[in-house]
Parts: C-alpha cells; structure tokens; sequence
C-alpha cells in the first residue's frame, strides 16, 4: 500500500460519490417529463448499443501503435473473443480464453 | 412471498452469464489488488460499496500513485458517464419500482444494465421483482467473485500482466451478443467510430464526454430515418 488507510478511504468515497451521482441523475432529472418526451425515449432505444461500442473503445484506449507490440496483443486477443463468441456464445469460454491468450501474448510472445 | 421466490426463479437464468463474467473479472481484481498491498478486506469493501467494475479497475491506478482524490473523482465521474446513457433508457422501465427503484439504480452496472433492456419477466411474474433480483444477484456475484480473487491473490502469486483484460473481453462479449440480437447496427457502429475518432482528437484521458456529445448528436440527426425504418415496431 502506497497510500494510507484514511486516504485509501477518501479514493473509495469520491469513487463512489462519482458513481452513485451518474446512477440517480438522469432518475432525478426526468422524474416527471421522461415517459412523455420522446426524444428521451428514442434514446433509451439505441443508446444502449452504442454506449457498449464506447466502452470497448474505452477499454482499448491505451493501445499504443508506435511502440514495440504495436497493438498486436490487444487486436489479435479482441478479435478473438469477437470471433469465438459469435461462434459458441459462451461468455465465460470467450472470456477466459480470450484473457489467457492475451496474458501469454504480452508475457511471453511480446516481451 | 410466493410472488418473490417465483420471481428470484425468473431472473436467475438471465444472470447465468454474468454469474461467470463477474466471478472471473472478481477474482482478477482481488488478485490484482492483492498484488499492490490491498488484501481481501479492502477488495471486498470496494466491490460492496462502489459497485462500479471499470471505477474500481480505474482506481487501483489512484491507489498505486500520488495521493490525489479531486483527479480520481473527476476521472471516475468521466468513466461513469456512460451511466447518464442507461439511465435515460430505463427510465420508462423503473418509473413503478417503488421502493426496489434506489437499489435497482444503486446497482445500474454495465451488465446488469445490458441484461434489463434486454430481458422480459416472463407471464406472471412481478416485473420489479424480476428486475430486482437480476440487480441483486449481480451484486452478489461481484462480491463473492472479489473475495475469492482476494483470498486467491493471498496464498498463490503468479504474473498478473494482462489479466485485466477480462474486462475488454467482457465488454466485447456484450457487444458481440447486441450485435447477434439486432437487425439494426447503426447506433452500435456510431458508438464505435465516434468513440475511436475522439479517441484520436482528444487523447485517452479526454475523450469520453466528447464522444458521448458526438453520440447524442449523430443518433438525433438519424432519428427521422430509424422511426421510419422501425416504423412497424413503433406501431404496435
């Protein structure tokens, strides 16, 4: 542990605060317009999707291309799990291999 | 009572992916911690009360380097962002949820949301019930997959490098498991590009609110032309 007790606490809290606020605000913004605006509702239909495509950006987004693995690890090891669990659709199969792969690229292959 | 049970009964299959999702991803960050001197205590405590996988990933960074809560707070609440996007999409669904409604926010994970859109109660069954105990179960499988991890990462050590790409996996598996489930792909692809373009203007640690604007923008401007192409469904 590099930090102390009580500031490992403060870290736990603003993570939390910062959480707990992104939960309830749309609750508490829309309490009484939400069901009957329907921009709001259109949104509720297709954010979905495209909120999941940002968060496997957000995943990859240290990727750097200009340094010696350029990549390849995290391309090969998403392209995988993509392929397997259109292919089988079972997570923990895709998960599992799919980091195992990745672990022995970047700890053995791309060292 | 009965109507509870039933409903416990209706949920637990949809979690069965989560189950294993979570446990895996649980167990890789209690070890993760472990490795930086958090034992299982502190893993535990994180995953009850944060309940946040990517925050809680996110600020093992914040716990490993110069104390600074005011850029943990503004990173975390970046991340989060995302939630502002469940949020509004299952306002419609909550709206009689009572006194289940602050828990079933509480635990608006990424995937207990991706299982809420898309899963029914079947015939019968209590539908805040139903989407009470699918919260409740993912909340349970998060802790007991942590505590695992933590006690795991305590009494063996192996090289962790890597092992946090459960979480790229898992969210690629949700991905992947929409994509199979839609005709329509647009707002899947808006998501990816626009994220992977801000991505490349803003830099890493910038560009999630830019792509959420960009988002919100492109799905609005092609909003005429999806009623149009779900017309059907939007009748009924």
């Amino acid at each position: 542990m590099i930090l102390s007790t009580p500031q490992t606490f403060v870290i736990l809290i603003v993570v939390t605060a910062a959480t707990i606020i992104t939960r309830f605000l749309p609750f508490v913004l829309f309490k009484n317009s939400g069901t009957r605006n329907s921009f709001i509702n259109y949104l509720g239909k297709v954010l979905p999707f495209s909120a999941i495509g940002l968060l496997v950006v957000y995943c990859l987004k240290d990727i750097n291309f200009f340094k010696h693995t350029s990549g390849i690890p995290e391309m090969v090891s998403v392209a995988f799990v993509a392929i397997i669990h259109y292919w089988k659709e079972n997570t923990l199969l895709s998960i599992g291999i799919g980091t195992a792969l990745y672990m022995i690229l970047v700890q053995l292959v791309f060292v | 009572m009965k109507a509870k049970t039933d409903a416990l009964k209706a949920a637990f299959p949809h979690t069965i992916p989560i189950f294993t999702g979570f446990i895996f991803i649980g167990i890789a960050y209690g070890i993760l911690m472990n490795s930086k001197g958090y034992g299982v205590i502190w893993s535990i405590l994180m995953s009850l009360i944060v309940f946040a996988g990517s925050s809680q990933y996110m600020a093992i960074t914040f716990l490993t380097s110069v104390f600074n809560p005011v850029y943990a707070f503004l990173m975390a609440l970046m991340l989060n962002a995302r939630h502002l996007f469940y949020g509004i999409s299952l306002l419609e669904k909550f709206q009689d949820a009572g006194k289940l409604k602050p828990f079933l926010i509480y635990g608006l994970c990424d995937e207990t949301f991706s299982i809420l859109c898309s899963a029914e109660p079947p015939k019968g069954i209590d539908p805040n019930w139903f989407m009470f105990f699918i919260a409740l179960l993912n909340y349970f499988y998060w802790f007991l997959g942590t505590a695992i991890g933590g006690i795991l990462g305590s009494i063996v050590s192996f090289n962790t490098e890597g092992l946090d790409f459960v979480l790229t996996a898992l969210f690629v598996v949700i991905f992947v498991g929409q994509w199979k489930s839609q005709k329509d792909h647009k707002p899947a692809i808006i998501g990816v590009l626009s994220s992977i373009i801000c991505l490349l203007i803003f830099g890493r640690n910038n560009f999630i609110i830019p792509s959420m604007i960009v988002i919100l923008t492109l799905l609005a401007i092609q909003r005429k032309k999806y009623e149009y192409d779900n017309r059907e469904e939007i009748m009924q």
